[in-house]
């Protein structure tokens, strides 16, 4: 028992810890500063959030000393018992859970209240990594990748179901596991292709390129489509001819078209662009039948596809979404200001970040955050906290603790012998990263308001619970790597 | 199971999404905080809420201490902007008894940054002005329907008499070049705009204060901003004694009803103003609260001018009273002495010229000449000093002229601690160069210059002052209305004597010629009129020619020995100086010197004070 508890410490990543200590204790202050009250300036009253966050605190590191002290084995044997017993308790909250501002996700357990679905991403993580360590699995068969889907979403459709859409989103950030774990970049790339297409095409839809008829953000959404079209023939076929002729006839004929449209008779270059798109996909689908390479009716579908998806944005965003979802992108792509509205958080997170200025306020003497100016300023928005009282180069170091936790991650995660470990480390890799990108980005008016917390930074016993499980599982599989 | 090394690779696209993200908020980070400090200016302006602590306005008194002005509550509506929510205009507009076109007018007004430069919807922005305590309680009681509205105590200026609105003037809102000269100010404060309120500003509106208080997001103050270290406790306004006696002044006002011109009475011994009178006058009380800007157009429009400051800005010849100034110049420069007589058969008369004189017997020695008046006299004193070759050129006599005469006060201004004082008109060799060519006049071409008519332009002020020089024999300090400031000490100016450049002896002979002029002598006398039973009067009257009737003026002083009063009337269009401007002097000495006048005297006075003499010299125009 003694020579294991010492190769035990001795195996436990010290860095990871480290930095899981740092961030708790900037988090405790930031809390501190954010929750801080003119009349009960006692950090240490549990009735206080001070207080209480502590209280979280020290539970987490009790429930890091159990994990670590558990054998590893354990977690490889109860996953599907652990993910079923967790979905059976957040499909139980659904019907349970009092109505908190319209979310039923929070359970009441005398004094203190869970959200169970702040405990799912690990339970989810851990099936995850089980079922994909399953002999025989490959993640390019679709039985098997359904089956990874629905590992997937059950929980997000019960998390929608509980109306906390924020945490349902995190659930996309398994995807970058999946493309780890060998599902095909192109799921990602056209992800990403989406996301250009929806925000370029909204947020130039009303511009027109220079006292043309031609709407900017169609325009751009078209080049790029014909643009991505020919990248993709590069990338899967390796064709240089056709990319050139693609390319060529594009460049060639809008030209001409510019040309035409600038001195002779003033038109719509769309239609040029509509043409172009239209006859490299008639030309993919020539070649493929032609040639019988089913890429070429692929990248086709790609390109047909790519117009029907910018369309349909449009169509979902004027007409399928409800005004104040609009206003809220618009907000975030800044083609609106709605300071009193949707864009009030995020205009004062900014006051308030931006009034920390290079050194910041110093702490407890930020006044933005302790005049509750920012809404949620110890929750969602406590890194206004930390940007309004420890200035730029206190956001930025616990920006760049952030990052090397995540590189750290991912290097212990590539060094696991098995695909359990891996896939694992993978999911809490994916999890942190989502939350630090929609959290800090939303603080930062960059990405649209999702109500995600922070890890290790915002209040709340449950969501400071769940990122220490989720981490030292994943620290505890990791010390035990050595004795596979 | 087998690593996938291909797959592998992979770890770099994740870990560059991760570098990619952070480094995008660093640079962020970077824009928001330290490239641009708009953010922190707007935190502040979210933060804090300074608020103004008004300090009370300094009071003015009479020299014997009787209160002349106070302060009164009034209280401002303030709105901060960006607090307003869902007003309720219709209720608002009832509630403050304005009209709802009022009510848009003054929110466009306020957003206006060309009228409001200091706009900003975070902060208070003056929405309406003084209103009284009734007014503003029915807004009080529904001020919680309001919200974004506030009220804020101010105080205006109450009088405990209705005279001496010239000197005192009145206090309003500042103008956008006060704003600009003085930050101290901003929208919405007052300032004096006239009288002492304007010249001792400084020391009547006292210091504001601060308050810096934390608001969070709700409005909800959170207490002083460290406690209060920072905020700042309003210094009120000193307090201000004033040389005006105002039983004096009121009876100067009183007597001067029904005329233009203006009374100017000094203490000799301190240069301190006992009267200051300017005629048409009005009441102080209609420059105070909302009324105040119709009723200053209506005073603008009047044609008689009642807003003009006669005793600082109306520059007059100042006819024979100006003999007496003449007088010494010539005794100082040798020209005539005691003994000197000249001959006077109805005027003084050369080829081409001739300047009139009333019988009196002739030849005539200077101070009878004084006395009587003599025309003759004194057009043959500058005559001689003018063409004397001892100055070498008329040039050159006229420069020494000029500079006795600004010695005693004349053609610049005296330094009265009231705005708007002019400097009246004593020509100088150059302006009579550019009139007649360089050298190509003498003492005949400025001969009624002598007699104080021609070019020669004096203020009330600056004539009472030469009475005062005179009842000196021969120096003055600067006239002023401001006795004392509390706490603090008057300017130099008006604590230290200025000398004149003609010696005591020749003002013992004026002082003498003046008392002639009183009493009587055996060439005769032009103020008997001012002669009181037991008080020793000098005095000298004047009667200006102008455009319309001739100015009634009289200057003199009493005692003669040991002075306490010295005064110039100035009637305008009145006639003779003994006509008018005598019995006024002669009532306000009396008043001034003896405390009470006897009936007999009051009735002089209601006679004086029932002449309306206004009609009669308007038609002359």
């Amino acid at each position: 028992m003694a020579s294991r508890s010492i190769s035990l410490w001795k195996s436990i990543d010290w860095v990871a810890i480290i930095i899981y200590l740092l961030l708790i204790t900037c988090g405790w202050f930031s809390v501190c500063g954010a929750s801080y009250d003119y009349g009960n300036p006692d950090f240490l009253d549990f009735s206080t959030r001070a207080g209480k966050q502590l209280v979280w605190i020290v539970c987490s590191f009790g429930i890091g000393f159990v994990l670590l002290m558990l054998e590893d084995k354990l977690f490889d044997m109860f996953s599907y018992f652990i993910y079923i017993g967790m979905l059976l308790l957040l499909l139980v909250t659904i019907f349970i859970a009092p109505d908190v501002k319209g979310s039923r996700s929070w359970l009441q357990l005398g004094p203190v209240s869970l959200q169970p679905a702040e405990f799912a991403k690990f339970a989810t993580a851990l099936a995850l990594a089980k079922y994909m360590n399953s002999y025989s699995f490959s993640i390019n068969k679709l039985r098997h990748f359904v089956g990874l889907l629905a590992i997937i979403m059950v929980p997000m459709i019960l998390i929608i179901m509980q109306r906390e859409t924020g945490s349902a989103l995190v659930y996309l950030a398994f995807f970058l596991v999946l493309y780890r774990e060998g599902m095909s970049g192109t799921v990602l790339f056209l992800g990403l292709c989406a996301v250009l297409y929806f925000i370029i095409g909204i947020r130039f839809s009303e511009l027109f390129i220079a006292e043309t008829p031609t709407p900017l953000g169609e325009f751009v959404v078209l080049c790029l489509i014909l643009l991505f079209t020919a990248s993709m023939l590069w990338v899967y076929q390796r064709k240089w001819l056709l990319v050139r002729n693609i390319l060529g006839v594009s460049v060639l004929t809008l030209g001409l078209s510019f040309l035409v449209s600038e001195y002779v008779y003033e038109f719509n270059l769309v239609w040029i662009l509509w043409a172009l798109c239209i006859g490299a996909a008639c030309y993919l689908f020539y070649l493929y039948l032609s040639q019988r390479f089913l890429s070429y009716a692929l990248i086709g579908l790609f390109t047909i596809t790519s117009i029907g998806f910018l369309y349909s944005c449009d169509y979902v965003f004027n007409k399928v979404l409800e005004p104040h979802q609009q206003i809220r992108i618009k907000v975030v792509l800044g083609m609106e200001e709605d300071l009193s509205g949707a864009g009030y958080n995020v205009n004062q997170s900014k006051i308030a970040i931006g009034s920390g200025g290079l050194t910041g306020k110093g702490f407890l003497n930020g006044t933005q955050t302790k005049l509750k100016y920012v809404p949620e300023q110890d929750t969602d928005f406590i890194f206004c906290t930390v940007g309004e009282e420890q200035g730029f180069v206190g956001a930025s170091i616990v920006l760049l603790l952030f990052l090397i936790l995540i590189l750290r991650l991912i290097a212990l995660s590539e060094r696991q012998h098995g695909t359990f470990g891996r896939v694992y480390g993978y999911s809490v890799v994916s999890i942190f990263l989502f939350h630090l990108f929609i959290n800090i980005g939303m603080v930062l008016g960059l990405t649209p308001v999702i109500g995600i917390p922070l890890p290790f930074f915002s209040y709340g016993g449950s969501s400071l619970w769940g990122f220490s499980i989720l981490l030292f599982i994943f620290l505890r599989i990791d010390a035990g790597r050595s004795r596979r | 199971m087998a690593k996938d090394y291909l797959l592998e690779k992979r770890k770099f696209v994740i870990g560059g999404i991760a570098v990619f993200i952070v480094l995008t908020y660093i640079l962020r980070l970077l824009v928001l905080q330290v490239m641009t400090d708009d953010y922190k200016k707007n935190a502040d302006s979210n933060a804090f809420l300074k608020k103004t602590q008004y300090p009370s306005r300094g009071a003015i008194y009479d020299r014997n201490g009787k209160l002349l002005v106070f302060n009164q509550p009034a209280y401002d509506i303030t709105i901060v902007p960006n607090e307003i929510t869902q007003l309720d205009t219709t209720d608002l507009c009832k509630t403050l008894n304005i009209t709802p076109a009022f009510f848009l007018k003054r929110m466009l007004d306020i957003r206006d940054r060309k009228q409001n430069p200091g706009y900003s919807k975070y902060t208070h922005q003056v929405f309406m002005t003084q209103l009284s305590a009734a007014e503003c309680g029915v807004f009080q009681e529904k001020l919680f329907r309001f919200p974004g509205f506030y009220i804020q105590r101010r105080t205006i200026r109450q009088y405990t008499y209705n005279v001496a609105a010239h000197a005192l003037g009145d206090i309003g809102e500042v103008s956008m070049r006060d704003i600009e000269e003085d930050d101290y100010y901003v929208r919405g404060d007052y300032i004096g705009k006239q009288g002492v309120e304007k010249s001792y500003e400084k020391y009547l509106r006292g210091e504001k204060g601060v308050e810096i208080l934390l608001r969070d997001a709700h409005g909800r103050i959170q207490g002083h901003y460290k406690n209060g270290i920072y905020d700042k406790v309003p210094i009120p306004g000193k307090d201000i004694t004033l040389s005006l006696d105002v039983e004096l002044q009121t009876l100067g006002e009183k007597l001067m009803h029904g005329k233009m011109g203006s009374i100017v009475a000094i203490e000799p011994e301190t240069g301190e103003i006992l009267c200051f009178v300017s005629a048409p006058s009005y009441d102080p009380m209609a420059m105070v609260g909302r009324q105040r800007g119709k009723n200053h157009l209506e005073l603008e429009k009047d044609p008689l001018k009642p807003l003009f400051n006669r005793p600082l800005m109306a520059a007059y010849p100042p006819g024979s009273t100006f003999k007496t100034a003449q007088g010494m110049i010539f005794l100082q420069e040798g020209i005539v002495n005691e003994n000197t007589t000249f001959p006077c058969y109805h005027g003084f008369v050369v080829p081409g010229l001739r300047v009139g004189c009333h019988a009196h017997p002739s030849p005539i020695p200077f101070m009878p000449a004084l006395s009587t008046s003599c025309n003759s006299y004194f057009c043959w004193g500058l005559y001689r000093m003018i063409d004397n070759k001892k100055y070498g050129s008329s040039a050159k006599a006229l420069t020494v002229w000029k500079d006795h005469m600004v010695s005693m006060g004349f053609g610049y201004k005296l330094g009265v601690d009231l705005p708007g004082e002019k400097r009246g008109l004593i020509p100088n060799a150059q302006f009579y160069d550019k009139i007649y060519g360089k050298g190509r006049w003498g003492g005949l071409r400025i001969i009624h210059t002598s007699i104080g008519q021609g070019e020669i332009l004096l203020t009330p002020v600056q004539m009472a002052n030469l009475a005062a020089t005179i009842a000196n024999r021969g120096h003055f300090i600067t006239p002023h209305i401001v006795k004392k400031i509390q706490h603090d000490q008057l300017d130099s100016l008006y604590r230290f004597p200025r000398y004149t450049t003609i010696s005591p002896q020749y003002y013992d002979l004026v002082v003498k010629g003046m008392r002639g002029a009183v009493v009587g002598t055996a060439y005769g006398a032009t103020c008997r009129g001012a002669n009181l039973p037991d008080i020793e009067v000098c005095g000298k009257t004047g009667t200006a020619q102008n455009k319309g009737k001739d100015h009634s003026i009289f200057m003199g002083f009493a005692p003669m020995n040991k002075p306490k009063i010295a005064i110039a009337v100035y009637v305008e269009n009145a006639g003779f100086g003994a006509t008018w401007a005598v019995p006024i002097a002669s009532v306000l000495m009396e008043k001034y010197l003896k405390g009470t006048l006897s009936p007999e005297r009051m009735k002089t006075v209601d006679e004086i004070s029932n002449t309306n003499l206004i009609q009669y010299g308007f038609k002359e125009y």
